[in-house]
């Protein structure tokens, strides 16, 4: 049986991580790091292993954002219950697109489109419908504690977002080694060949498109927590839609670890521009786009996969990332 | 003769105005290997995609083991016992060989070690035992089509479409992978082929039917099909029989 | 439940409004047909436009209508080189890749104009800019009836130039079979930035005759681009009827749906339209079927 030791190692690694650093400044980089890194990780279930590139995960984040804050404001329900239900609602969200765009055989171009589409009705009615507080968006109440999943210090936090990351991480194992995992990967190849051989496309896809979804919206139901206010452009805005494709794609589509590790170069570009040149709206964005157009030209296999094949190391036989060039 | 596998029957399809597939009916009886043949644009593979469960068919009926297949997707037919190899080898890319054959393991085998096992056998009967950790977009076109035949049989199929399986390969590679597929037949696994290689055509079927023009204009023992003057016309063309008659009279 | 002196103003705005939709939607849908992929880059290239446009006004006192003649040929070229020199090369070939990639510099751009202007909204003051010819039943305004008319006259010149240049046939074979097109010696890597040039003008066209009566600020290009998604899909995607037809069609919804339900709502409506189509009819009114 294939070791799960990597995942272990990476995970031990990081949790030490706040016995080290204590500065504030540096564990919130890395928090915020982690939660781009946990929404990259359900959109690689969906782009990554299946090819479905999604423009609009968007749509889930905020949902997960904004399920749990209205719960927990409007209905007075507990944080932990309404973290779950923000994962449960982007879940249903994730079945119910993939339900109808799958049916219809939305690939590629369409597929991209549509999912932009979804993200963007959600946003423009989230902007008006007073339930989320329209243009003013929703503030949550500053109630320090665990029980309302406030926690008083950053490490907290910290190790919170990192057991997110390790069930994310873990998830990505278990489709790598499963009979459903093999069958995505199929599809995501020649989706013709496999339905030859007895996949139900469909259904393949729309499963993982609920896994993305849930992942997806555990980041944005955690960034509901941490900063304690979204509006529509924050839950809703293409700069999530954005930033969970591009750590995907830098770090390796397709493979475990890809969007932890692209993560943390996105992040660390974005906090070493804001160090060289000062902070400036758009200014990390642009420094976004041009890195992925660049991985796409040189490294299209991603970090993980254009180095080294980490996996040849512990003898694993999983299945491999696909080939963009 | 072994009753029929499966039945097509009066089957038409349309594209865009023209009818692919014109009332084609044909049989392939259980446990033997027949062919289709027919020349180029004859409807042969889209017939088959009709069959496969790609294509939708606007007339006729299919029959399969006594059940009614009409317009079932291929995922289904798949699990009924249907596989088929396409005429454009398809491999999946960024996998390897194992893991190409692998997918079409886990249809009957869930768990990965036994579908693994299974994928190696596979490999291993049609002779892609050095290549199984490769990629599979490094094999050559010999390799490819019986990456495509592993991939197929990993399904345990009990009736198995060969879409110009000897297409693009030499005269060594054939008689290579011929008695490979006789083999098939003698499991017990049914097959129907399309083919153009006549040689194979003669030494493996024992019925074979003849398409053109979306029609099945003969059938018959694959000698009986070389005679015949229809057959003929179709492939080299009007008043060929004639003059193919003369010149050998 | 409105009088016909409301709604008539408003169908009428509507197609005004349409036709510059109409512009927008033909340069992203000539670039669908060609190249089979859509460029999410083109809202981002509709701002950078009207930047351009406004800057031209302001600081070489250009005419937005002046400046059409000037901005068209050199976004051309923009348009041209980034196909040829980064779309194409970056992509190896591959529709997902130059997805990915059309969205990168769409990005670029857009930040790049949000770090380097900010976010405020711009206008300019041209002396028509409130003019209205009278038309009795209703006033329209002049900046729109003149788009109105100049998006035929573009419309027109493309069509000549489709069926009666070289450059026209050669795009049109291309579109059609490239495997074939390349046989017979087209360079279809200069075919497709001559035509991503062409979609690029047609924005830069449209950038010119919106500005009069409209704003400037760095999101503008994507809302109007999203509406143009909606007319191509809508109205089959690579079809120039079907774009042209589309846009006056949504023209005229966004037109009164604002005015039953409220700008916002409005929004809400083509956005619906769009996923209802995309999940019922991919293929639009007049796409080829699929």
């Amino acid at each position: 049986m294939k070791s799960f030791a990597p995942t272990a190692i990476v995970i031990a690694v990081l949790a030490a991580v706040p016995l080290v650093v204590q500065s504030n400044a540096t564990l919130n980089f890395l928090v915020v790091t982690l939660m781009i890194a946990l929404a990259g990780q359900g959109w690689n279930i969906l782009g990554g292993y299946g090819g479905q590139y999604s423009f609009g995960h968007a749509a889930f984040f905020g949902t997960g954002a904004y399920v749990t804050a209205i719960l927990q404001m409007r209905y007075g329900v507990n944080a932990w219950p309404g973290f779950a239900i923000g994962i449960a609602a982007g879940a249903a969200l994730g079945a119910v697109i993939g339900a109808l765009t799958f049916r219809s055989g939305l690939r590629g171009s369409y597929f991209a489109l549509v999912t932009l589409a979804f993200a963007e009705v959600l946003r423009i009615v989230a902007s008006v419908a007073p339930i989320t507080g329209a243009g003013v968006g929703t503030l949550m109440k500053l109630e320090l504690g665990a029980r309302t999943f406030q926690f008083q210090s950053r490490a907290a936090f910290y190790w919170a977002i990192l057991a997110l990351v390790a069930v994310s991480l873990v998830i990505a194992e278990l489709i790598e080694r499963s009979r459903f995992g093999t069958w995505l990967v199929a599809v995501r190849e020649n989706e013709d060949a496999a339905s030859a051989l007895g996949v139900d496309a469909r259904k393949v896809k729309t499963a993982a498109m609920t896994i993305s979804g849930a992942i997806t919206a555990a980041a944005g139901c955690f960034y509901a927590q941490y900063f304690l206010f979204i509006d529509s452009g924050i839950a809703y805005g293409t700069w999530i839609s954005v930033e969970a494709l591009l750590t995907a794609i830098i770090g390796g589509v397709g493979t475990v670890f890809g969007p932890l590790a692209g993560a943390i170069v996105v992040k660390s570009l974005g906090e070493a521009t804001r160090l060289l040149i000062g902070d400036a709206p758009g200014l990390d964005l642009i420094i976004y786009g041009a890195v992925l157009v660049l991985v796409i030209w040189i490294m299209p296999r991603g970090l993980i996969g254009g180095f080294v094949d980490v996996r040849k190391f512990f003898g694993r036989k999983s299945v491999r990332q696909v080939r963009h060039g | 003769m072994a009753d029929a596998l499966l039945a097509v029957d009066r089957v038409s399809c349309w594209f865009g105005g023209l009818k692919a597939v014109d009332g084609a009916s044909l049989t392939a009886p259980s446990g033997r290997i027949t062919a289709l043949i027919g020349p180029n644009g004859a409807g042969k593979t889209t017939l088959f995609s009709i069959i496969s469960g790609f294509v939708r068919a606007r007339e006729g009926a299919i029959r399969y083991a006594e059940q009614n297949i009409t317009g079932k997707p291929p995922h289904e037919l798949a699990r009924l016992g249907i596989a088929r190899t396409f005429q454009i080898v398809q491999p999946f890319a960024g996998l390897s060989v194992r893991e190409n054959i692998l997918v079409g393991a886990h249809l009957h085998h869930r768990a990965r070690d036994s579908a693994l096992a299974v994928a190696d056998r596979v490999g291993r009967d049609l002779g892609l035992i050095d290549l199984l950790d490769r990629p599979a977009d490094t094999l050559t076109v010999a390799a490819r089509k019986r990456l495509e035949l592993a991939r197929a049989l990993a399904t345990e199929p009990k009736l198995l479409l060969l879409d110009e399986v000897l297409a693009g390969l030499n005269p060594s590679e054939i008689r290579d992978i011929v008695p490979v597929i006789r083999d098939l037949c003698r499991r017990g696994i049914t097959i129907l082929m399309i083919e153009h290689v006549m040689q194979a055509v003669m030494s493996l079927a024992e019925h074979v039917f003849v398409l053109a023009e979306g029609r099945v204009i003969a059938e018959g023992a694959p000698a009986q099909i070389a005679r015949d003057p229809k057959v003929v016309e179709a492939y080299l063309g009007h008043g060929a029989a004639a003059k193919w008659g003369a010149s050998h009279a | 439940m409105f009088s016909a002196a409301i709604l008539i103003p408003a169908v009428l705005n509507g197609l005004l409004m349409g036709a510059i939709y109409a512009l927008v939607a033909l340069g992203l849908t000539l670039i669908y047909g060609v190249l089979h992929i859509i460029n999410f880059a083109h809202g981002a290239l509709l701002s950078a436009a009207l930047f351009a446009a406004f800057f031209a006004f302001k600081l070489l006192g250009l005419d937005p209508y002046v400046a059409l003649f000037l901005m068209a040929p050199v976004f051309f070229v923009l348009g041209y080189a980034l196909q040829r020199f980064v779309i194409g090369p970056a992509s190896h070939g591959d529709d997902r890749n130059m997805l990915l990639v059309t969205l990168g510099i769409a990005v670029i751009i857009e930040n790049a104009l949000l770090y380097n202007f900010r976010g405020d909204t711009r206008t300019i003051d041209v002396p028509y800019a409130f003019q209205t010819f009278n038309l009795g039943v209703t006033y329209l305004a002049v900046p729109r009836v003149v788009g109105f008319v100049a998006v035929f006259v573009v419309a027109l010149a493309l069509w000549l130039l489709m069926t009666f240049t070289d450059v026209g046939r050669a795009i049109r074979a291309v579109a059609k079979e490239k495997l074939g097109a390349q046989l017979v010696g087209i360079d279809v890597g200069h075919v497709y930035a001559m035509t991503f040039g062409l979609g690029t003008a047609c924005v830069a066209i449209a950038a010119c005759l919106l500005i009069p009566t409209y704003y400037v600020n760095p999101g503008v290009g994507n809302a109007f681009v999203l509406v143009a998604f909606t007319i191509v899909v809508l109205g089959g995607m690579g079809s120039v009827p079907g774009a042209v037809i589309g846009a006056f069609v949504i023209g005229v919804v966004e037109s009164l749906s604002g005015l039953f339900l409220g700008e916002s709502l409005g929004q809400i409506g083509i956005f619906l339209i769009f996923i209802v189509v995309l999940l019922l009819r991919p293929t639009g009114l007049f796409g080829a079927r699929a």
